[in-house]
C-alpha cells in the first residue's frame, strides 16, 4: 500500500506523456485494466482484515478514479488536436473558381421581346404568330395598301414573285388572327420582318412588335395611355411622350410617338421617335371581316431594336446580327 | 420636300421664328426632318463692279483687277477664268470675314497688291459651285451688302411628307397649313389670265381621259431662252434645292414649287402636228431628257405628237422636243393626270422624278388654270414672246368627284375619347377649308376641298380635327373592357423553357439572318433547294434557309476567326422549304457545339466536347418537356457517317444530331471538332400533364454483368434485348462502363450493365431473379454472340 501514491504519481506522469489515443489507450491498460498496476493492487486486499478492507479499498478506488479522470481529460486534450490538425490539413483555398460548366445568355433582341410580351400578357393581350413568306394580299392589301399605293415604296419589299414577299411588318399577323377569330382582340404580334435595305443604320432583317386592341368603345386617349405606360414600364422612367401626327393606311388617325430623350444645346426636350400607333382603318376592319360601326380598335408597332439599342446603349444595329460572342456575353 | 423660309413667309408670315415654326409644322404631322441656313456666315461682302482689268506681269492665269464697291475703287488679284469687265461680283473687302472663319486681309500676290477677294457662291457657302466667280445681275447696286441685297438671312426647311399629304407638296401648300394652325389667311401671288396676242393654238386630243382627265396646252411664240432667269428666281430655286437651268424649265419648276403644279415647255417646231395624250403603243421608243432611251409599255400614259411619244405623261420630257436656246415657240402643259393610272410608272422606268412624285400622290384637279397663267407670266416676264389662247380638255365624267361626308358629331367624341364641341369642330373645319355643306340632325355633310383627295371618308374629318386640336390635348384615358382568363395548356411548353434551358447549358442565343448564303446552304442541306429571292441584298443573303445551321456555321466562322476557340450557339426561327406549290414555314430550334467543353479552368481540363456531351444535354432537355425521343443511328449529308443520329419522336422524324461532316467542315474553313443538332419546336414543345403513379414499398434487386460483344453491336440492340428477356418487373437497365483495348481481341468491346428489379406487391426472392437475370444472359449469347466477361 505504501507505493499506491507512488503508482497514481506514475500513472499520472504517463498519462500526461501520452501523446497518442492509441498511448494513452496504452496506459489505461497498464493502470486500470484487469491486469493494470492499480487494479492489481485490489487483489492485495485479501490480506487485509475486515475492518481494514473498506477503508482501504476505498483509497485504491480513488487512486483509479484519479487515474482515470486524467485519461478523459487527456482523451478530450488529444481528440481536440487531433481534429484540429484534420480541420487543418483539409483546409482549402475557397476563392479559385468552381468547376463546370458557364452560363450562356439571351440574344438581346430575345431579352426585350421576351419583357414586352411579359408587360403586354399582364394586360391581357395573347402573342400571335404568323408566317413570314407573306402574299401581297395579308401584306398590303388588307392594310389597306393597294398595289398603286405610294406607301408601298415606304416599304422596300423583298420579293419571291410578283404576289409573295417577305413581310415588312408583322401587321399581317393581325390580319390572320381577325379573320380567323372573332372580336374582341387584344393581341401582340412579335417577329421578324424584312426591308430591302442595308446601311448604317438599316439591317434587311429587324423584329417589330404589333399591339392590338379591338372592343366596342375604345378611343384615341385609350390608345395614348397604354403606349405612355408601355414606353414608361419599359424604360422604367418617367419620362415625357408626345404623339405626331402621321400617317399609315392602316390606321387613322395615326400618330407617331417620341420619347424625351435627354436635352439638346439650348436646353429643350431632345426627342426621339421610337413608335406608330394609331385607331384602326376602318378598311381594314372590312377586309377582316369585323363590323367598324360595333368595334373600334387601336393598333401600335414599335422596332425591337430600336428600343434594345436606346435600353442597352448599343450604337450600332448591324451588331444584333453579327453574332459576335463579345458582344452577345454582354447581355447575360 | 424642302423649301426657303422667306418664300413661305411671303404668303404667311405668323409671329413665330424659325424654331417654334418647325416645331408647330412638325407637331401638325408636317415632319420637320432639320433646316439649314441658305449660306455660309459672312460679313463685309459688298457687291463689287470691275471697272478694269490687266493682265499679271508675272502669272498667266492671274489678272489684276479694278473693283468698284468699297469705297474708292482698289486693286485686286484674280484668278477666276470668268472674270471680265463691267461684271458685278461678290466682293469681299480688306477685313471681310467668310465663312469657316477667313479673314480678308491686304495681300500681294506674285508681287501684285490685292487688297480683298472676288468671290465664287463656294466661297460664300451658297451651293459647292467653285466655277469662278458669281454673277450678279447687271441691275445690281454697287457697294451694296450682299448677304442683304440677296436677303440671305433666310433657311430652307426639309419636310418628309407623309404620302397622304400631297397638297403640302408646294409654297401654297404648306403656307396654307401654317394658316390653318395660326389661324392667318395664306395668301400668294395672283394668277391673272393672261390675254392672248394671237390666235395659234395648239390642236389637243385627249384619246385616254381616264388617265388624263384634264389637259391645258398654251402656245407661246416668239420666245428669247437665251435670256437670263432673274437672280430672285435662281435663289428662291436654289433653296429649295433645285438647280437653274434655263428660264424656260426653271419657270415650270417655280410653279410647281409655288402652287404645285408640275408642267412641261416644248418646243413647238420639234413637234409634228398636235397634242395627242395617250397610251403607249408596246415597243414604242423613247429618248428621255436624261439622254437614256426607254421602251414604251402599253400601260405608260404618253404625251405625243401626230408621230411618235414626245414624253412620259407626268414623269419626264423627251430629249428631242425639248427646248433649247435656239427654242422660238414654245408649248406649255399643265395637266391632270390620274395618280392610281401613274402609280409605279416612274418606277418602272427607274425614274423618280419631282413631277412623278407629285402626281402619284394627287395634284389638285382644279390647279391647273391657275398654274398656266401663273407661267405664262412668269416666263413672259424673262423671255418675252406672244402667248396664245388656252386650250383645255376635260372629262368631267373622269375628273375626281368633290368630296361630300357626313361627319357625325359623336363619332369625333367617340373615336378621339374627349367631347369637342360642336363650334370648335366647326371652326377647325373652317379653317381647313372644308366646307360644311348641310347642318345633319346629328353632324354635319362636309365638302372637302378639291386640293385635298386624301380626305374620303368620316374618319379622315376625325383624324383632321383631332390633328388640328392637338394630339397632345387629347386626355389620356385607360382602356376599360373586363379581362378574361386566357386558356394556359399546362402540357404545352412555353419557347422561353428551351431558350432558359440551353443557356444554363451554357449556350449563347444567335439570331441569324432568315436569307443566307446558297454555296453553304447546298453544303449542309443538298437536298432541298432555298427558295431564292428576287431582289436579295446581296448573293450571299440570297436564298432563304432550309435549314438553321447555315447561319449558325457562319456565325461559329466569325466567332472563330476572332479568337473565340470555344463557342456554343442555339437558335430558333422558321426554315423555308418549297413542296410543290406549298411553301413550309415551320419553327426550328438549332444549335453548334465547338471547342472545350467546359471553359478553360484549373478543374475542367481542356477536353474538346464530344458527342455524348451534347447528346446528354439533348436528353435531359426531352426530359425537361417530358417527351420521349428516340436516338436512332442514321445518315445525314452535314454530318459524320460515323456520329449521326436521327431523332425520332413517336415514330416521326423530329430532328438530327451530329458532328459535323470533316469534308463540309473543311469547305466552310472552320476549326475542330463541330457538333450540331436541329429539331422541329412544334413536336418537343408538347409536353405532359404529370399524373401520379403509386410507387413500389418493396425493395429493388440489382445485378451487374459485363458482356464482350463485337464493336459494331449498338447498346440500342443489347438494351432491346434485355428489356424483352428481363421480365415484367425489370425497372431499369444502365451501362456503366464500356471498354475497348487489346486484351478483349480486335473487333471487341466490353460493356457492364446494371439490372434493376422491383415488383410493386411484393419482394422478389432471389430464384426468380437468378432465373430471369439468365434469361437475360442466355438471350445475350444466342442474339449478339455476346460472351460473359469474368
Amino acid at each position: 500500500m505504501e507505493n499506491l501514491e507512488q503508482l497514481v504519481q506514475d500513472g499520472l506522469a504517463a498519462v500526461e506523456q501520452a501523446d497518442s489515443l492509441q498511448q494513452l489507450d496504452q496506459v489505461r491498460v497498464d493502470y486500470l485494466g484487469k491486469k493494470g498496476l492499480l487494479t492489481q493492487q485490489l487483489k492485495s486486499l485479501g490480506q487485509l482484515s475486515a475492518e481494514e478492507r473498506p477503508a482501504a479499498g476505498q483509497k485504491i478506488n480513488d487512486a483509479k478514479a484519479r487515474v482515470q479522470q486524467a485519461i478523459t481529460t487527456r482523451k478530450d486534450q488529444l481528440e481536440t488536436a487531433a481534429i484540429d490538425q484534420k480541420l487543418a490539413a483539409e483546409a482549402i483555398d475557397v476563392t479559385i473558381p468552381g468547376r463546370g460548366q458557364d452560363l450562356g445568355g439571351l440574344h438581346p433582341v430575345t431579352r426585350t421581346l421576351q419583357r414586352i410580351e411579359h408587360f403586354f400578357a399582364g394586360a391581357g393581350y395573347t402573342v400571335e404568330q404568323g408566317p413570314e413568306i407573306e402574299d401581297d394580299y395579308h401584306n398590303f392589301e388588307a392594310l389597306n395598301i393597294p398595289g398603286h399605293h405610294p406607301a408601298r415604296a415606304m416599304h422596300d419589299t423583298f420579293y419571291f414573285d410578283p404576289g409573295t414577299l417577305l413581310r415588312t411588318h408583322t401587321s399581317p399577323v393581325q390580319i390572320r388572327t381577325m379573320e380567323a377569330s372573332k372580336p374582341p382582340f387584344r393581341m401582340i404580334c412579335p417577329g421578324r420582318v424584312y426591308r430591302c435595305d442595308s446601311d448604317m443604320t438599316h439591317t434587311p432583317m429587324f423584329h417589330q412588335v404589333e399591339g392590338l386592341l379591338v372592343e366596342k368603345d375604345v378611343s384615341f386617349a385609350d390608345l395614348k395611355s397604354t403606349v405612355e405606360e408601355f414606353l414608361r414600364v419599359f424604360f422604367e422612367r418617367d419620362l415625357a411622350v408626345r404623339f405626331r401626327p402621321s400617317y399609315f393606311p392602316f390606321t387613322e388617325p395615326s400618330a407617331e410617338v417620341d420619347i424625351e430623350w435627354g436635352r439638346e444645346d439650348d436646353g429643350s426636350i431632345k426627342w426621339l421617335e421610337v413608335m406608330g400607333c394609331g385607331m384602326v382603318h376602318p378598311k381594314v376592319f372590312k377586309h377582316c371581316g369585323v363590323d367598324a360601326e360595333e368595334y373600334r380598335g387601336f393598333a401600335f408597332g414599335l422596332g425591337v431594336e430600336r428600343l434594345a439599342m436606346l435600353r442597352y446603349g448599343v450604337t450600332d444595329l448591324r451588331m444584333f446580327f453579327d453574332n459576335d460572342l463579345r458582344f452577345l456575353r454582354q447581355f447575360r | 420636300m424642302k423649301f426657303s423660309e422667306q418664300w413661305l413667309r411671303e404668303w404667311v408670315n405668323p409671329a413665330n421664328d424659325t424654331q417654334a415654326l418647325v416645331h408647330q409644322i412638325t407637331m401638325a404631322g408636317l415632319e420637320v426632318d432639320g433646316f439649314e441656313p441658305v449660306a455660309g456666315r459672312f460679313t463685309g461682302v459688298v457687291v463689287g463692279e470691275i471697272t478694269d482689268l490687266e493682265p499679271h506681269p508675272d502669272a498667266d492665269k492671274l489678272r489684276v483687277c479694278q473693283v468698284a464697291g468699297g469705297g474708292e475703287p482698289v486693286q485686286v488679284v484674280c484668278g477666276a477664268p470668268n472674270v471680265r469687265v463691267g461684271m458685278k461680283v461678290p466682293f469681299a473687302t480688306v477685313g471681310a470675314v467668310l465663312p469657316g472663319d477667313f479673314r480678308i486681309k491686304k495681300a500681294k500676290l506674285r508681287g501684285q497688291a490685292s487688297n480683298g477677294m472676288l468671290c465664287s457662291e463656294a466661297e460664300l457657302g451658297l451651293s459647292d459651285s467653285h466655277d469662278g466667280l458669281m454673277a450678279l445681275p447687271d441691275d445690281a447696286p454697287v457697294g451694296a451688302d450682299v448677304a442683304e441685297y440677296l436677303k440671305l438671312n433666310d433657311v430652307t426647311i426639309d419636310v418628309d411628307l407623309t404620302p397622304n399629304r400631297a397638297d403640302c407638296l408646294s409654297i401654297r401648300g404648306i403656307a396654307r397649313e401654317v394658316g390653318v394652325l395660326n389661324q392667318m389667311l395664306a395668301e400668294g401671288p395672283e394668277c391673272e389670265p393672261v390675254e392672248a396676242a394671237h390666235s395659234e393654238v395648239v390642236d389637243v386630243a385627249v384619246k385616254a381621259p381616264e388617265a388624263c382627265p384634264r389637259y391645258l396646252g398654251r402656245v407661246l411664240r416668239n420666245v428669247d431662252l437665251t435670256a437670263e432667269t432673274p437672280l430672285w428666281m435662281q435663289e428662291k430655286l436654289r433653296r429649295s434645292g433645285i438647280r437653274s437651268i434655263d428660264a424656260a424649265v426653271d419657270v415650270t419648276n417655280y410653279v410647281m414649287l409655288e402652287l404645285g403644279q408640275p408642267m412641261h415647255a416644248f418646243d413647238r417646231d420639234e413637234m409634228k402636228g398636235g397634242i395627242v395624250v395617250r397610251m403607249a403603243a408596246a415597243g414604242e421608243k423613247l429618248v428621255l431628257l436624261d439622254g437614256q432611251e426607254v421602251t414604251l409599255t402599253p400601260d405608260t400614259l404618253v404625251i405625243a405628237d401626230h408621230e411618235k411619244p414626245i414624253a412620259i405623261a407626268g414623269v419626264m420630257g423627251g430629249e428631242h422636243s425639248g427646248v433649247s436656246p435656239r427654242t422660238r415657240d414654245l408649248i406649255l402643259e399643265a395637266a391632270y393626270f390620274e395618280p392610281v393610272m401613274l402609280a409605279g410608272k416612274a418606277r418602272h422606268y427607274g425614274l423618280h422624278t419631282d413631277a412623278s412624285h407629285r402626281f402619284e400622290r394627287g395634284v389638285d384637279p382644279e390647279l391647273p388654270r391657275a398654274a398656266m397663267e401663273r407661267a405664262t407670266a412668269l416666263l413672259m416676264a424673262i423671255v418675252g414672246g406672244e402667248p396664245g389662247e388656252i386650250v383645255e380638255v376635260a372629262s368631267d365624267e373622269d375628273l375626281p368627284i368633290e368630296a361630300l361626308i357626313d361627319l357625325r358629331e359623336q363619332q369625333v367624341s367617340d373615336v378621339l375619347g374627349v367631347t369637342i364641341d360642336r363650334t370648335t369642330a366647326e371652326e377647325i373645319l373652317g379653317r381647313l377649308g372644308m366646307h360644311i355643306d348641310k347642318l345633319l340632325r346629328n353632324g354635319w355633310r362636309v365638302r372637302v376641298p378639291s386640293f385635298r383627295p386624301d380626305i374620303t371618308i368620316e374618319v379622315d374629318l376625325i383624324e383632321e380635327i383631332g390633328r388640328i386640336y392637338g394630339y397632345n390635348n387629347l386626355p389620356v384615358t385607360q382602356a376599360i373592357g373586363a379581362l378574361e382568363l386566357r386558356p394556359q395548356p399546362e402540357g404545352q411548353r412555353p419557347l422561353s423553357a428551351i431558350q432558359n434551358y440551353f443557356v444554363a447549358c451554357g449556350y449563347q442565343e444567335a439570331i441569324t439572318y432568315s436569307f443566307v448564303d446558297p454555296r453553304v446552304q447546298a453544303l449542309v442541306d443538298p437536298e432541298n433547294e432555298g427558295i431564292a429571292l428576287a431582289n436579295p441584298i446581296s448573293s450571299d443573303l440570297s436564298v432563304m434557309r432550309t435549314t438553321l445551321w447555315s447561319g449558325l456555321l457562319k456565325t461559329l466562322g466569325y466567332n472563330q476567326n476572332r479568337q473565340q476557340s470555344r463557342v456554343r450557339l442555339f437558335e430558333t426561327g422558321l426554315r423555308f422549304v418549297r413542296f410543290g406549290d406549298e411553301i413550309e414555314q415551320k419553327p426550328m430550334l438549332a444549335g453548334v457545339v465547338a471547342g472545350p467543353h467546359l471553359p478553360e479552368n484549373w478543374a475542367n481540363g481542356r477536353r474538346d466536347a464530344d458527342f455524348f456531351d451534347v447528346k446528354g444535354e439533348l436528353e435531359s432537355l426531352f426530359s425537361l418537356l417530358g417527351i420521349t425521343v428516340e436516338f436512332v443511328a442514321g445518315q445525314h449529308p452535314a454530318l459524320h457517317p460515323g456520329q449521326t443520329v436521327k431523332l425520332v419522336q413517336d415514330g416521326l422524324t423530329v430532328g438530327w444530331f451530329g458532328a459535323l461532316h470533316p469534308q463540309v467542315q473543311k469547305k466552310l474553313d472552320l476549326n475542330g471538332t463541330i457538333f450540331l443538332f436541329e429539331l422541329f419546336l412544334n413536336p418537343i414543345l408538347s409536353g405532359y400533364v404529370p399524373n401520379f403513379k403509386e410507387f413500389s414499398k418493396y425493395p429493388e434487386v440489382r445485378r451487374d454483368l459485363a458482356i464482350i460483344i463485337k464493336t459494331d453491336v449498338a447498346f440500342a440492340d443489347v438494351e432491346r434485348i434485355v428489356k424483352q428477356n428481363g421480365g415484367g418487373q425489370l425497372t431499369a437497365l444502365r451501362a456503366f462502363d464500356v471498354y475497348e483495348g487489346k486484351n478483349l481481341g480486335e473487333g471487341n468491346k466490353s460493356l457492364a450493365l446494371s439490372l434493376f428489379w422491383q415488383h410493386p406487391e411484393r419482394t422478389l426472392n432471389d430464384d426468380e431473379v437468378h432465373a430471369l437475370f439468365n434469361n437475360v444472359i442466355e438471350a445475350l449469347q444466342k442474339e449478339l454472340g455476346a460472351t460473359l466477361r469474368s
